[in-house]
């Protein structure tokens, strides 16, 4: 019998989440520190360092995210594992 | 010289460029039929009709990463982005134009963390708005209610503002500017019926569908903008060269510059107040999350999360085009004879490009607005249903009288946005937009501190959201246009009590949490019974595999004595 009480994970360990947490906020902090790039030089193919560096953190967060994807998308899988196993027993 | 000022006071000739109007409306034709071939695409013969708002709302929940990318992508980034973003560059540079970029970068984080619980709980308990969980987690209709309200007048400017991003491909191409309003709105009107149309038929999946035309088509173009303008027009050096020219002069109106290349100290706070506060907005909108609980398992929209940014990529080119436009000289004169920084452009595609492949990228533009126009009305309609019919109307109201519901409201709430864009002025819909953005972060706190934890008193969420929505009406109604005088001059206000500039929603928003928060504490104190909550912490992990409460209900119906029966 399932139940709307029965858990559909296990507990979590918190290591995995405080790892991809870290990513994460960097990705959210790091585009908003504006004083670090509101500057002209240097320029790439005449671009201000303000608009390229920018369009740079596109890439950097979405990198962020993938790593941080991987490790949660592990640590969730571990989880959703204990709950089958401890139903099965 | 009379000659001059006769070329400046009089409407610009503007006849009708036949080559890209012939490919704008082949493409829109084109788009119309896959919108209705849309209502058989991956539906069962049995769920033909459209007779659920599973079906109907969200396209049978069932979208995968790839669809779910275009969806989303079509739906984020609107026609109106893709007018409004190189507009505001084009007058006033950084700080009003390029902060989308960041905005849009911070977006996927907060995506990524939020929206996986949002899908679960909604997956659960069979969700189809953000109302509906904010009543199902506090028991209160009434918050509900507001959510649900904010919800739907804060997309309906949206909707209208899609209309703008036609129109101004119209007036480029060279109709609109006939005499007769009626014949001059005749195309605008129509492709709007169509659209209509189509989403009345096939629901979610119209625009699903044919948001992968639309996005093909709008790539196809930035790329092509971005790499062969910029040599076009000297090269990048040059048009940052011609945009800080522009931008650094000083404007008669205010005595200021007009705007900057590079952000000055003085505007920082603004610049990452706008980013930070339009990312935690955007996905608390009615139309991110229709998009949102459309997808198939708890893990597609993380993925999208880490894909999506290639349209900020994208976003940031054509931002970029708004200086190009600069260097390039283009003249965004409107049919009555004003400049119009909504045609920049439009008007930019249409001079520099050959007239086959200007075609091609204005068709992109209008298409682009019929993707997000038809998840608003969706959205919005599934809103009305589900939170203020079925609700405080008709509490027993059938699956597939929820559907007919929301398929009438769609037609009512484009018709809503049609007259609104022909009948008012078009900036009276910039400001509503501008205050939609600002009303619907007054959501943020019941939706997110819901989706964690039931700390927070309902009745103490929902004065937040009031003393939320008061104050960032009359900040931005004290905020005055120095050129024109008028209210409502932009999003920009000093944070309360001191001397900083920063992004309203962001100080209303401040200021909801802080409400909330102080009186949730009192209420704890004085304590208010507040323990109403159908979820439970399961919910917020459950996958694709794991029972709907629906199901459970169901199976517990079968099994003699078992208490979840209903």
């Amino acid at each position: 019998m399932t139940s709307t009480d029965s858990p559909t994970r296990g507990p979590a360990r918190p290591a995995p989440y405080v790892y991809s947490g870290i990513l994460i906020v960097l990705a959210i902090i790091m585009p908003l520190l504006i004083p670090m790039y509101a500057r002209h030089d240097p320029a790439l193919w005449g671009i201000p360092f303000f608009y390229w560096y920018q369009l740079l953190w596109v890439f950097i967060a979405s990198g962020l995210l993938a790593i941080a994807y991987a490790i949660m998308r592990r640590e969730d899988r571990r989880r959703r594992a204990a709950v089958r196993d401890g139903r099965d027993s | 010289m009379p000659a001059m000022t006769a070329v400046t006071a009089a409407p610009p000739e503007r006849p009708v460029d036949w080559v890209p109007l012939t490919i704008v409306i082949v493409l829109f034709v084109a788009v119309a039929v896959i919108g209705f071939l849309a209502s058989r695409w991956r539906t069962a013969p049995a769920d033909r009709g459209m007779k659920t708002l599973d079906e109907w709302g969200l396209g049978g929940r069932g979208f995968g990463t790839w669809v779910t990318w275009f969806l989303l992508g079509g739906d984020l980034y609107t026609a109106y982005t893709f007018v409004a973003v190189p507009a505001a560059m084009w007058a006033s540079g950084a700080v009003s134009g390029f902060f989308a970029v960041p905005y849009t970068i911070v977006l996927y984080p907060i995506v990524f963390v939020l929206m996986s619980r949002l899908w679960s709980v909604s997956h659960r308990h069979g969700y189809v708005t953000p109302a509906d969980f904010v009543g199902g987690r506090y028991g209160s209709r009434t918050l509900s209610l507001a959510v649900a309200l904010t919800g739907i007048v804060a997309t309906m400017p949206y909707i209208a503002l899609q209309l703008v991003g036609i129109k101004s491909v119209l007036t480029v191409l060279g109709l609109g500017s006939n005499t007769n309003w009626f014949m001059a709105d005749l195309p605008l009107i129509i492709a709007f019926l169509v659209l209509a149309a189509y989403t009345y038929t096939a629901g979610l999946r119209a625009p699903a569908l044919i948001a992968v035309v639309k996005d093909i088509l709008i790539y196809a173009a930035i790329l092509v903008a971005v790499i062969y303008l910029p040599v076009k027009f000297g090269g990048w050096e040059g048009i940052f060269q011609a945009a800080d020219d522009k931008l650094s002069a000083t404007n008669p109106a205010t005595g200021a510059p007009f705007g900057a290349v590079i952000p000055g100290a003085a505007s920082f706070n603004a610049y990452w107040t706008l980013a930070l506060g339009s990312a935690m907005a955007l996905f608390m909108y009615p139309h991110s999350i229709t998009g949102v609980l459309a997808t198939k398992s708890r893990n597609t929209i993380r993925r999208n999360a880490m894909i999506l940014p290639l349209y900020s990529l994208m976003l940031g080119g054509l931002a970029l085009l708004g200086y190009v436009a600069i260097k390039a000289g283009t003249q965004p004169i409107d049919v009555n004879g004003a400049v119009n920084a909504q045609l920049v452009v439009p008007q930019l595609f249409s001079d520099a490009f050959p007239k086959w492949f200007a075609g091609i990228a204005l068709a992109a533009i209008a298409i682009g607005a019929l993707v997000p126009a038809a998840i608003m009305s969706i959205a919005a309609s599934n809103l009305f249903t589900r939170n203020i019919y079925k609700d405080f109307f008709k509490k027993d109201a059938t699956p597939a009288q929820e559907a007919k519901v929301s398929k009438l409201v769609s037609l009512i709430v484009k018709v809503g946005a049609l007259v609104f864009v022909l009948g008012m002025d078009q900036s009276s819909a910039i400001n509503l937009q501008l205050l939609g953005g600002i009303w619907i972060l007054q959501t943020f706190p019941a939706i997110v501190a819901g989706l964690y934890t039931r700390w927070f008193n309902r009745w103490a969420l929902l004065a937040g959201w009031v003393a939320g929505i008061v104050y960032g009406t009359v900040a931005a109604y004290n905020v005055v246009n120095p050129a024109t005088h008028n209210h409502f001059g932009g999003s920009i206000a000093n944070f309360p009590f001191t001397g900083i500039p920063v992004y309203i929603g962001v100080s209303a928003f401040v200021l909801n949490a802080v409400v909330a928060v102080v009186l949730t504490l009192i209420l704890r104190a004085a304590r208010v019974e507040d323990t109403a909550d159908a979820t439970r912490a399961g919910d917020y992990g459950a996958d694709e595999n794991d029972p709907t409460v629906v199901q459970i209900e169901r199976e517990a119906a079968v099994e003699p004595g078992n208490p979840l029966a209903p």
